[in-house]
């Protein structure tokens, strides 16, 4: 371990604020990347569920 | 041998294929990315020792460069994949370029942004005009190009082939990027990994460097195959491959 603590590992000497916005701007870049293709797949497969049950009709 | 490339070639071509594959593999990207970057990270933050000038700033590299490096690499794989589409026509490779784009852009953006708070207190400023940071922004904006031209164009072979001619095009700038911090010394530091030296860091910190980075490709695989089978499906959604697919997704959830 490079930090003597906890705290001294969340301020990284005074340079906290860049290091973790960094981090916290990744995860959340990250996550978009994971979660959106989920999301359209759900809408995909209602959208072509929804024309087949249209044209069955 | 020109019988199983044509066959490989046939084979890339075909939509449930590529589907059938990128589903097989994604979990092992998935798991080797997460483990890698896991581990580069946890490393990269807690473990490696600060910077002798830089301090614990320098630790944003652990992003950063992956980030960059990807957002490039992603550039010339979906300006491969135009130039493939549009020379073989082969349309699997422009349902890979136009899925391309938004991660890249993701990326090119991660770049900037954590190059920008990184310089604050390196370089006591968040933003300079400096040969590589205005060549990534380029880059960007490329990206936007490409994006914005699939959003524009109604029909699909026309925006395929602007798409992949922009993309084309644009290519000029990923050499420029590279080579930047050579040609122009303004701002950005040269290149810290090269192919013909050692790494100019110690391996403490330059080893969880590697794992990020190979983790961020693995990760960016799991982006490319979800996103390109998610237009499959639409694209192909009148075939029988697609139509027994969703039936068995639906049996499996109780739906039929």
């Amino acid at each position: 371990m490079f930090f003597d603590s906890f705290s001294s590992f969340l301020e990284m000497g005074k340079h906290g604020l860049y290091v973790w916005s960094c981090y916290g701007l990744a995860a959340v870049i990250v996550a978009m990347n994971f979660i959106s293709p989920i999301l359209t797949r759900k809408k995909v497969i209602k959208d072509i569920q929804r024309q087949n049950r249209r044209e069955q009709n | 041998m020109w019988s199983s490339l044509k066959r490989l070639y046939h084979k890339l071509g075909s939509p449930k294929w590529f589907y059938e594959i990128s589903t097989r593999w994604s979990p092992w990207f998935l798991w080797l990315g997460s483990v890698l970057m896991l581990t580069g990270v946890v490393w990269g933050l807690a473990f490696a020792p600060a910077d002798y000038m830089q301090g614990n700033s320098f630790r944003i590299i652990y992003i950063h460069v992956p980030a960059s490096l990807l957002s490039q690499s992603a550039y010339i794989m979906m300006a491969v994949a135009g130039l493939v589409g549009l020379v073989w026509k082969m349309k699997m490779s422009f349902v890979v370029a136009k899925v391309i784009a938004p991660i890249g852009a993701s990326l090119a953006i991660m770049s900037l942004l954590t190059g920008a708070i990184w310089g604050k207190p390196t370089w006591g400023t968040w933003w300079v005009w400096d040969a590589r940071l205005t060549s990534m922004l380029i880059l960007l904006f490329l990206y936007f190009g490409v994006i914005a031209i699939y959003n524009a164009i109604e029909n699909e072979e026309m925006a395929n082939k602007a798409a992949a001619i922009l993309a084309i095009v644009g290519t000029i700038n990923i050499p420029i990027i590279k080579y930047s911090v050579e040609w122009w010394n303004t701002l950005h530091q040269p290149a810290t990994i090269t192919m013909t030296k050692k790494p100019t860091m110690a391996p403490e910190m330059f080893i969880p460097l590697v794992l990020t980075i190979i983790g961020f490709y693995c990760w960016f695989a799991v982006w490319v195959f979800a996103r390109t089978r998610n237009e499959l499906l639409w694209r192909e959604r009148r075939t029988k491959w697609v139509k027994n697919l969703l039936l068995i997704e639906a049996k499996d959830k109780g739906a039929v």
